[in-house]
């Protein structure tokens, strides 16, 4: 369990509970750099408590969180952020009153000017800051689905769930983080939809150097497409990790997970 | 480059007619003294409006307020100019005009914060008396130019408000509206008992002077020709109003603007992005503040006599009912739902006393069939008619 110099973002001995109810205990958990990490494991194993943990919407009871060697336990959501971690949401939270455009700017938050004198008086440069913000948010969306890009400017709740996936992908991508978070990206969709927006995380894990997604996922099939490693989580412990092939010859992962007996 | 301008003139006529036609129709309403006329204007109003929506009519204006924001909103200006010089010589309807305009003004502070950041203000008429009581003072007991005293009013509502600010941030939605509320009482309450503002009985107010011009006298043009000083007080509203209306818009159209709608919208989700949410919170609840008591001293200087009373918890349901009534973040729903809420009960003089029933039949029936108001907020659009490419 000692930290090898790779690991981008390390758990050590993380604890977190709900009164009684054990989240996640002792967990050591490694994302080494450029890689996708699976996260999976039943119903109730602490993985979006994990999530939620790393991303300081939840304090932790124990252990610290290291990120590219600087500890980062007990960083507000904002300081999280602003440090480089971005994450997407289980349920979509997007504004869905708001265009694509908004949406996508609300992630950009830390590198917009916020002075009161620049957005109301030097209206001139707003507009440059506009712009060039507009055409890259553009250009990720491209990424993404082209004739997406075309709308940029309707409301959010006017879409299909695939598409407010992945503009929710892109509010978390706009501000160039070091790691991706995302959490149950097929939830709600179809068998297609799915396998749609996985091709898109591929292209969008080619088209940006230096990213590292953890993703948890329920569907096994996704999971052994696109990661290179998984960790499987039992109770808020760790307990198996490795390549997909690997993980899913463990014994232990059958039981706890497969549900064989 | 010629047809453009052509298409350009064809897209501005809807909205020119369209206000023409609003503005024949607020002069008729307001000339007309039976109830029965009252009635059967309000019925043809009703139709035409609902005429109008059917047939594109309401787009259409909307398409020129699009195309040609600035224009549009000279002719809407020009507009109440006309209204009011109609009715030059008389006092209790410009007085009524004015109280609109001066309505807008505190409604389009609500909007800021209950609009955009989400933060519920129920003492709206407790901010507005702040203001009023401020001029009332600084017009009594120093010599600070009147232009002064209006910023002044606004900026001691700020600063009281910051007040409020700590446990309106540690509450949320229904906590900290009761919060406001309890201001708002307290505020009545701290009036009636304090002798320096006069008690229960209330304070006198200078008229306002901008520069030697004593807005409290009536114009006379030639021997015969007088005009109420209440239109000196109708340009006064209508330049502080145009003042607020730009400011809000610059403030929704901006990354400003988009930050309160996040805000609003999903707390935790913007936190994870960085969000500082009490950063924009105070933003929206102290600009509200300030706009609704910078009104509110105008507002004391046109009455020249303020007393608690003027500022019930009732009067600050009405800012409330305004900003819901018109459609929830969209200055131009002020702008009609304010015409409504403070002229219908006037003219109609069988529901005076039963003006807050009214009130609230009308909420409840927006906020079952138009939940997001009489003119719903469109999207934003951070200049007008701005299409990157």
């Amino acid at each position: 369990m000692t930290g090898a110099p790779e690991a981008l973002l390390a758990a050590r001995g993380l604890g977190k509970h709900f009164g009684g109810l054990v989240a996640l205990e002792d967990l050591h958990l490694e994302v080494r750099e450029n890689e996708i990490l699976g996260l999976i494991g039943p119903n109730g194993s602490g993985k979006t408590t994990f999530f939620n943990v790393i991303t300081g919407i939840y304090a932790a009871d124990a252990g610290t969180v290291l990120f590219g060697g600087r500890e980062i336990t007990n960083l507000s959501a904002q300081g999280v952020y602003r440090a480089g971690i971005a994450r997407t949401f289980q349920r979509s939270r997007l504004s869905l009153s708001l265009s694509i455009f908004d949406n996508i700017m609300v992630g950009n938050h830390k590198r917009l000017n916020q002075g009161l004198w620049f957005n109301l008086v030097q209206r001139g440069a707003f507009r440059r800051e506009l712009e060039e913000n507009y055409a890259m948010a553009r250009e990720l969306v491209t990424v993404f689905d082209a004739p997406l890009a075309d709308r940029m400017f309707e409301a959010v709740g006017g879409f299909a769930m695939i598409d407010r996936r992945r503009i929710e992908i892109c509010r978390a991508l706009v501000s160039r983080p070091k790691v991706l978070l995302l959490d149950e990206p097929s939830a709600g969709m179809t068998h297609d939809e799915t396998k749609q927006l996985m091709d898109d995380i591929m292209q969008v894990k080619e088209s940006f150097e230096d990213l590292t997604i953890v993703i948890i996922e329920h569907e096994m099939g996704v999971i052994e497409r696109i990661t290179n490693r998984c960790v499987v989580l039992n109770f808020g412990r760790k307990i198996c990790e490795g390549t997909y092939q690997e993980v899913a010859a463990d014994p232990m992962v059958q039981e706890a997970y497969l549900g064989l007996e | 480059m010629a047809e453009g301008a052509g298409k350009q003139r064809n897209a501005l006529l809807p909205g020119i007619v369209g206000i023409a036609v609003v503005t024949v129709y607020l002069i008729l309403f307001l000339s007309v003294e039976s109830q029965l006329g009252v009635a059967l204007l309000l019925a043809g109003g009703a139709a035409v409006v609902l005429l109008a929506a059917k047939f594109g009519g309401i787009a259409g204006m909307r398409q020129s307020f699009a195309a040609q924001e600035r224009g549009m909103n000279g002719v809407a200006l020009l507009s109440v100019v006309v209204i009011a010089g109609f009715f030059y010589e008389d006092h209790f309807t410009l007085l009524m005009i004015t109280v609109v305009l001066i309505f807008m003004v505190a409604s389009l502070g609500l909007t800021v914060q209950f609009g955009f950041a989400g933060v519920l203000n129920f003492a709206g008429a407790a901010f507005m008396g702040i203001g009023c009581y401020t001029a009332a003072v600084l017009t009594k007991n120093t010599a600070l130019p009147h232009v002064f005293v209006i910023l002044a009013g606004g900026l001691m509502a700020a600063l009281i408000g910051a007040l409020l600010l700590y446990p309106v941030l540690r509450t949320r939605g229904h906590y900290s509206a009761v919060i406001t509320i309890a201001f708002a009482l307290l505020f009545k309450t701290f009036l009636e008992v304090n002798d320096a503002l006069g008690g229960p009985q209330g304070l006198r107010v200078d008229g306002m002077n901008v520069f030697g011009w004593e807005l409290n006298d009536n114009i006379a043009l030639g021997d015969d020709f007088e005009i109420s000083f209440y239109f000196s007080y109708v340009i006064a509203g209508l330049v502080l109003l145009a003042l607020a209306f730009a400011f809000v818009r610059r403030l929704e159209r901006s990354w400003i603007g988009l930050n309160m709608d996040a805000v609003r919208l999903d707390e935790t989700a913007t936190a994870c992005f960085g969000y500082n949410i009490s950063r924009w919170k105070i933003t929206a609840f102290t600009i509200g503040n300030f706009l609704v008591g910078m009104v509110g001293a105008l507002y004391a200087m046109m009455l020249g006599f303020i007393a608690p009373t003027n500022f019930t918890f009732g009067d600050s349901l009405i800012l409330v009912s305004i900003v819901l009534l018109g459609g929830i973040g969209n200055p131009w729903g002020i702008a009609v739902a304010t015409t409504i809420v403070v002229i219908l009960p006037e003219k109609l003089q069988i529901i005076q006393e039963y003006r807050f029933l009214l009130y609230a039949v009308m909420v409840i029936l927006v906020l079952l069939y138009r939940p997001l108001g009489l003119l719903p907020r469109p999207l934003r659009s951070y200049f007008p008619g701005w299409v990157p490419k």
